[in-house]
């Protein structure tokens, strides 16, 4: 069966096309756990959230889910500067990040959960967009619109965070902060500041990615626990502060399930990033292009 | 001749493509004072966490009366009788001074011929330190210099052989130096080998009998106190205090 | 507490339990209170790692299932052996592969930040749901019947005897913690929160202190597991893993005050019987979202919990006065 040349093909692209979308739901944790050490366990309800803008906005207003996880940004960035200051105001200013925090966001995952559940209850939700159910192809491959448009958008979105990570000021400090703090403080930024911009950044990137998940499939409120193995699946693998190492790992998380998808039955699938995730931790924990800690 | 305790043959770290030691080569005889200085990042650091057992080395051995511990975990080595102090004291903060010294006196002086009455033993070290009557305060609010003196009121709990004080003196006044330099020497006369990093260089050379002087990984000097003051070497890698 | 005042309240307990059996027929109280007892036994044992150690499961409702199905796997092979054996055989053996799980856990990941061990203990519980999930010797996604059995002699009906195997089963959990906090095992654990690195160097053994810790965590999770499928004679892995018992896990230690042995008895007695109070009288949804809500409290206003609240309150009063 593997050697069935069109059905491995179609494998590795669909691969592909998820391990773009993985790469918009990691991006965020990557901000937060990679550069910020803020282990964000509730990322993916965040991201929940997110997708559930979209089904509102296109099942009250037709918008297509894109536009209306662009448009929810500005929000998620708030949202995301309010968040962080409650966590550093609790934890970080004391010292006691571990144990509590760890708690926090544990509550805060399970709190959105509930809430959303209360909201609209455990029934999977659509979103209607036009593209959602065609399908090109080329050649021995199919392209599914569903995968290839959130394709398309995790890159730019990926594309456009490292561009500003690497060229801007802002950007850059974001990068610094995790690795020299007081660097940072002599050239006159504010370290506080710029670690809420950057854990807001990182919640605008759950506004995008929520959208990008309901276009691929319906959504419902228990979702995000299958994600919280993904995404940290991906950060330790592709390595603690790397953006491409984190990039990197998606696609290699993508390419993996795909291919268990495929060729084992897509029943296992959610094993493949748990079983990726204790792999890379008991070997090296540093990750492909970690720094060593 | 005394005899060797400490013996650290070609010891060599690597973090990633940095180098920290390279091939390093030291030994320490018995109740001997040993001062370890260099610039910062010579790996002054590295070397004492090779030889506790915090870190383990890329290549080399680590040999301590005898016994080759260059794989040991750190608490065995502390077992065996090193025991170190940290750069930044790292205190028990939920419990009591006392407290504080009971852990080492409960999981280490008993493989060290431990023995007697632990309310009698914990006393004594709290009365040399000078923190009598002090027993039931809370560690998580001392000074600066009282947490150098818990740290070494803990590393003396351990009935070490072997004590590293890892810049127990920096940032403290000159008398507080003083305190701790004399807690140093009173250790030392119970017959307790010490290795001090220090930048402090009055300490240093006062303490030491002997000096090593180490550079980007790799030593650089060797000799005593009188010595390491007059090298070119030394002078030219690091202008100390 | 000392010794001979633990062990009084332990008997009087007990008493009160049987009596309690005895005198009264209302279900319902029996249905709560088991209820309640199984969140204290699940939050003293998360306590003795968690609290302990400063080392965070998330993944406690997999060591509950795991107990859960250790009773329906067994009781199935026994019967085809022929066999019924009785609840406290049950009780052992989840005790026995909770606490190798535990084991097993804790060696693949108490090497690592706490960070990661955090993570994985949510990883493996999902993947255990995804196991046991397509597992058809123990119903799979669709789930398992268990009969009730015929209540034991003295009781007169089999929940009172559920409820009075975990009265017992709670205050065992108790009995296990409090020893630990009065040992130089737990003096070690201590340490270990307090400063890792530190502990290590002073001669604490800490990844054995730490595997030891989470493997005792595991064997009491599991017990409290144990009589599950007989309490709701219908179990799947849906209700086995809910995310709730996890939550509980983490919420009534942290309520009433990780650093002690008593700290989950507090949370639990609180939180448990505000939650079943809650989801009579207004609803079960919002009695979920409660526990939620008071853990970010607790969390965030008074990590200590309520038990270090006051005794910081109380040391401060002694000062001053």
């Amino acid at each position: 069966m593997i050697t069935d040349p069109g059905l491995f093909l179609n494998a590795v692209v669909a691969g592909i096309l998820l391990g773009g979308f993985y790469a918009a739901v990691a991006l965020g944790l990557s901000i937060a756990f990679g550069q910020l050490d803020i282990v964000n366990i509730a990322h993916p309800a965040f991201i929940i959230i997110g997708s559930y803008f979209a089904y509102y906005f296109g099942a009250h207003y037709g918008f297509d889910p894109v536009f209306t996880g662009i448009l929810m940004t500005p929000f998620f960035f708030v949202l995301g500067m309010v968040v962080y200051r409650i966590y550093y105001v609790s934890f970080e200013r004391t010292g006691q990040e571990s144990l509590s925090g760890l708690a926090f966001f544990f509550g805060l995952m399970f709190i959105i959960e509930v809430v959303l559940i209360m909201i609209y209850g455990v029934d999977y939700r659509l979103v209607p967009a036009s593209y959602i159910g065609m399908n090109w192809k080329i050649g021995l491959v199919d392209f599914p619109l569903r995968m290839a448009v959130p394709f398309v958008v995790s890159m730019v979105m990926t594309i456009s965070l490292y561009l500003f990570l690497s060229r801007t000021f802002i950007g850059r400090a974001i990068l610094a902060v995790s690795q020299d703090r007081q660097a940072l403080q002599l050239m006159g930024a504010n370290p506080i500041r710029i670690k809420q911009i950057a854990f807001g950044l990182a919640l605008a990137t759950a506004s995008i990615a929520g959208a990008l998940l309901i276009i691929i499939g319906p959504v419902e409120p228990s979702i995000n626990r299958e994600y919280i193995g993904r995404v940290f699946a991906i950060v330790v693998l592709g390595g603690m502060g790397s953006i491409t190492g984190t990039v990197l790992a998606a696609f290699i998380l993508g390419i993996a399930e795909s291919f268990v998808s495929t060729f084992a039955g897509p029943s296992w699938a959610p094993a493949v990033a748990f079983g990726i995730l204790l792999v890379t931790l008991a070997v090296r924990p540093s990750g492909i292009l970690g720094r060593a800690s | 001749m005394a005899e060797r305790i400490l013996d650290v043959k070609g010891l060599t770290k690597r973090f990633g493509g940095f180098v920290a030691l390279n091939a390093i080569d030291l030994y320490l005889e018995e109740g001997e004072r040993l001062g370890l200085i260099g610039p910062n990042g010579s790996g002054k650091t590295t070397s004492i966490n090779c030889i506790s057992g915090s870190l383990f080395g890329d290549e080399g051995s680590v040999v301590f009366r005898g016994s080759d511990i260059t794989r040991l975990a750190a608490h065995q080595r502390t077992h065996r009788g090193i025991v170190r102090s940290f750069q930044i004291p790292r205190p028990f903060r939920s419990m009591t001074i006392l407290q504080n010294l009971l852990i080492p006196m409960e999981y280490t002086a008993p493989h060290r011929g431990g023995g007697g009455d632990r309310e009698v033993e914990a006393r004594e070290i709290l009365d040399l330190v000078g923190f009598a009557g002090r027993a039931n305060d809370n560690s998580g609010r001392l000074t600066q210099v009282d947490m150098r003196k818990l740290e070494l009121a803990r590393a003396l709990a351990a009935k070490p052989q072997l004590l590293i004080s890892d810049e127990a003196m920096a940032g403290l006044s000159t008398s507080e130096v003083d305190e701790i330099l004399g807690l140093l020497f009173k250790l030392n006369e119970r017959g307790v080998a010490v290795i001090m990093i220090e930048h402090i260089m009055r300490a240093v050379l006062r303490f030491s009998q002997r000096v090593i002087v180490l550079d980007a990984g790799a030593k650089i000097f060797e000799g005593t106190p009188d010595q390491v003051v007059k090298d070119p070497l030394v002078e030219k890698a690091y202008l100390g205090e | 507490m000392k010794g001979w005042g633990f062990w009084i309240f332990v008997a009087l307990a007990l008493a009160a339990g049987f009596v309690f059996t005895r005198v009264s027929n209302n279900e319902y109280y029996f249905f709560a209170s088991y209820i309640v007892l199984q969140s204290l036994i699940m939050a003293t044992a998360w306590n003795i790692l968690g609290g302990f150690t400063g080392y965070v499961n998330f993944g406690s409702a997999g060591f509950f299932a795991v107990g859960a199905y250790t009773t329906i796997a067994l009781q199935k092979y026994l019967r085809s052996l022929g066999f019924d054996a009785p609840l406290p055989v049950f009780i052992v053996a989840a005790a026995a592969i909770g606490g190798l799980i535990g084991l097993g856990a804790g060696y693949l990941t108490l090497r690592l930040r706490g960070v990661y061990f955090a993570i994985a203990t949510l990883a493996l519980a999902i993947v255990a749901q995804t196991f046991i999930s397509n597992w058809d010797y123990v119903g799979a996604a669709k789930g398992a019947y268990i009969l009730t059995p015929d209540p034991p002699p003295l009781f007169s009906s089999y929940v009172k005897y559920l409820f009075m195997t975990m009265l017992v089963l709670g205050l065992l959990a108790l009995a296990i913690s409090r020893y630990i906090t009065q040992s130089k095992f737990g003096r070690g654990l201590a340490a270990v929160r307090d400063d890792e690195v530190a502990a290590e160097c002073m001669g604490v053994p800490t990844l054995r202190l730490k595997l030891i810790s989470a493997t005792v965590m595991g064997a009491l999770m599991g017990v409290a597991g144990a009589p599950y499928p007989f309490f709701v004679t219908f179990v799947d892995p849906l209700s086995a893993f809910q995310l709730n018992i996890a939550v509980n896990s983490i919420a009534m230690p942290m309520i009433g005050g990780t650093a002690f042995w008593y700290g989950p008895l507090v949370g639990a007695l609180l939180l448990g019987t505000a939650q079943e109070v809650i989801s009579v009288t207004i609803s079960s949804e919002i009695n979920v979202l409660l526990v939620g809500v008071v853990l970010v409290s607790f969390v965030i206003l008074a990590p200590k919990g309520l038990v270090g609240l006051f005794s910081d309150l109380w040391r401060r009063g002694k000062r001053d006065g």
